[in-house]
């Protein structure tokens, strides 16, 4: 599914904001590389403070980087496009727009050869895809959290963006609605191959939806600790994700970044991490006795002594899987071919 | 006790009404002592004098009057005696003519100096200076440099009704959610669709509050710059009935006035109601 070329290429970004008073300034996030490759999925987690919206902002092109820049098809991004859209974390519907004249705000910029009609057309269709047909002359006063976000949706949807930027876009909503919304991201991600860049605070979102995973450690000076390819079966589905093997390392595994290791990495820890390419994780289940989904999380989840000294089975870093396209041995092909599974996904400059 | 609120206030005002009604025909009934006439001022007078009884007509005078005047609101008999209709016109005249011209002149730059920190704030010590000046306090400069009385009180009209919009329509422009300008910015909609389908829309209902409030004062004023500039107007009528002391008349036109007024309130209310949105 992967072409050879990143979508999307992030190189030395940073972010700083002037200290008030002081002439020093605060580094939000430095050094930040990254790659999307088309259709991937991809999710960013960190604490508050580590400049995960703005990291998407840049993206969207509504935030300006202090260093580096961001390449979309090999090309400097300027400003915002309609190739990138963002979902938005309140909706930000036009509140005197119907649901169904909202989405063809974006659609009519998109086209502006189409008649009326088959703008409204192409918007009704969308608005079906997020199943509100029913909503289409409802304004968002008169619909609930989940039918606006699903409105938002179908918006950023309808100009068919090559890449789909969403900023915890469910964090807002309750549990059963945010359920039900990441079912539909999911099913409608599995029928177009959009790729996605999203933000989350929750690991089993970030589980469910995403290919890969890229934790950042804490703010100030934020970066790429690692990215955590998603080691369940691209067929998941909610129900069944906790019946996998590979369920608990991997959710144990962003846990324990979030919970210790985001700190730790931050206070030095991480000096040692290439920022142009850091690791990639694939937690699996330690022993994979075919078929057998026993799995106790205490099993799956190793001692710290043993986590910090890394080649702990259940985590197998799969070295210099991304390779910088400066690195000094050039290599790509020289990962050691046993850590590399054939589903791999490896993050690699162009 | 039944009813809806809605009933028991209309009752409730229906009393008021008659309480006070009561109280103004007792107070001008005069079974006091009246007071003694002048003779000199009694002949000075004539007609319009009291003879012995208060000068304040009663309420069933000022209906009556009222009743007169609602029959043939349009009779012209001339510069000092035209139907209150015609007089009542005039005024809104003015008042739409001057403010229209502040519609179109607050809006627009409201909506520049809205859009931009930099003239927003290089403007703010002159708006902030001109929008406490008594409109009145204009006249006599208009005069001078207008020339004309009819286009000086369309002017005082207009100088009074821009502040609220314009300060208003900067506000409500500058005030528009961060979001939806953003929204606006990745679908790429371009400075004048984002102008127009976007912050407009987003700004109206403030822009219709700064309109309401400056309807309002510009009625408030009319009356005052029609009773200096002369000639026709419900001011005008206001001051020359005054001149031939006939306080039914005046008595009625303030009725009148605080009735238009009332409808161009609504109207503006109901405006505003077109544009408005629930977030």
């Amino acid at each position: 599914m992967s072409s050879s070329k990143p979508l999307i290429h992030i190189e030395a970004l940073a972010k700083r904001f002037p200290e008030p008073g002081g002439k020093g300034s605060l580094t939000v996030f430095e050094n930040l590389w990254l790659s999307i490759n088309p259709g991937e999925f991809v999710c960013i987690i960190g604490h508050s403070g580590c400049g995960k919206s703005t990291i998407l902002n840049i993206l969207a092109g509504l935030d300006q980087p202090s260093e580096g820049i961001v390449l979309v098809n090999e090309r400097e991004i300027w400003g915002p496009s309609l190739d990138r859209a963002v979902i938005f974390q309140t909706h930000a519907l036009m509140p005197w727009l119907t649901a169904a004249r909202n989405i063809e705000l974006g659609v009519a910029s998109r086209h502006r050869d189409w008649s009326s009609a088959r703008i409204r057309e192409h918007a009704r269709r969308y608005l079906s895809l997020v199943h509100l047909e029913s909503a289409a002359d409802k304004k968002p006063a008169q619909l609930s959290g989940g039918m606006r976000q699903r409105v938002g949706i179908a918006r950023a949807l309808a100009v068919e963006p090559r890449i789909l930027l969403m900023d915890e876009p469910f964090s807002a909503l309750d549990a059963l609605t945010r359920g039900s919304l990441q079912d539909e991201v999911l099913a409608i991600r599995r029928a177009t191959d959009q790729t996605i860049f999203m933000i989350t605070h929750d690991i089993d979102e970030a589980m469910l939806l995403a290919d890969k995973i890229v934790l950042m450690t804490n703010g100030p000076r934020a970066r790429i600790a690692e990215v955590v390819e998603n080691t369940l079966p691209s067929s998941r589905v909610r129900t069944e994700l906790h019946k996998h093997p590979n369920y608990y390392p991997l959710r144990n595994h962003l846990l324990d970044f979030l919970v210790t290791r985001s700190r730790e990495l931050a206070d030095g820890a991480g000096a040692k991490i290439d920022p142009r390419s850091p690791p990639l994780v694939r937690p699996i289940a330690e022993e994979r006795k075919d078929a057998t989904p026993t799995h106790a999380p205490e099993q799956a989840r190793p001692p710290s002594a043993a986590r910090r000294s890394r080649p702990a089975a259940s985590r197998r870093i799969v070295a210099g899987a991304s390779n910088g396209r400066d690195s000094p041995e050039g290599h790509g092909e020289a990962a050691p071919a046993r850590n590399r599974p054939t589903q791999l996904n490896p993050i690699r400059w162009r | 006790m039944t009813g809806s609120i809605g009933l028991r206030a209309t009752i409730v005002s229906i009393v008021l009404l008659a309480v006070f009604l009561g109280v103004w025909q007792a107070a001008v009934s005069g079974t006091g002592p009246t007071q003694k006439l002048d003779p000199e001022y009694a002949k000075l007078v004539g007609a319009a004098a009291p003879a012995g009884k208060s000068a304040m007509p009663g309420p069933t005078e000022v209906g009556a009057k009222l009743w007169e005047h609602l029959r043939r609101p349009f009779y012209d008999n001339g510069p000092n005696d035209k139907g209150v209709g015609i007089q009542l016109a005039y005024s809104i005249g003015r008042v739409l003519l001057g403010y229209g011209l502040a519609l179109l002149v607050a809006v627009p730059l409201g909506f520049l100096i809205g859009m931009s920190p930099l003239m927003s704030r290089a403007l703010d010590p002159f708006i902030q200076v001109l929008k406490p000046i008594s409109p009145l306090a204009w006249m006599p400069l208009a005069l001078y440099t207008i020339k004309d009385s009819n286009t000086s009180a369309i002017f005082v009209i207009f100088i009074c009704s821009v502040w609220p919009m314009l300060i208003n329509t900067s506000f409500g422009v500058a005030s528009v959610r961060r979001d939806w300008i953003n929204v606006a910015r990745t679908l790429e909609l371009g400075t004048w669709r984002t102008a127009f389908r976007v912050i407009l829309p987003a700004a109206a209902p403030t822009i219709f509050t700064g309109m309401r409030i400056s309807i309002g004062i510009a009625w408030l004023v009319i009356v005052a710059a029609e009773m200096l500039v002369g000639g026709t107007g419900i001011g005008y009528f206001v001051w020359n009935e005054w001149n031939n002391l006939s306080i039914t008349n005046v008595i009625n036109a303030i009725l009148l006035i605080g009735l238009v007024g009332m409808a161009l309130d609504q109207l503006m209310a109901r405006l505003q109601r077109l544009v408005s949105y629930v977030e």
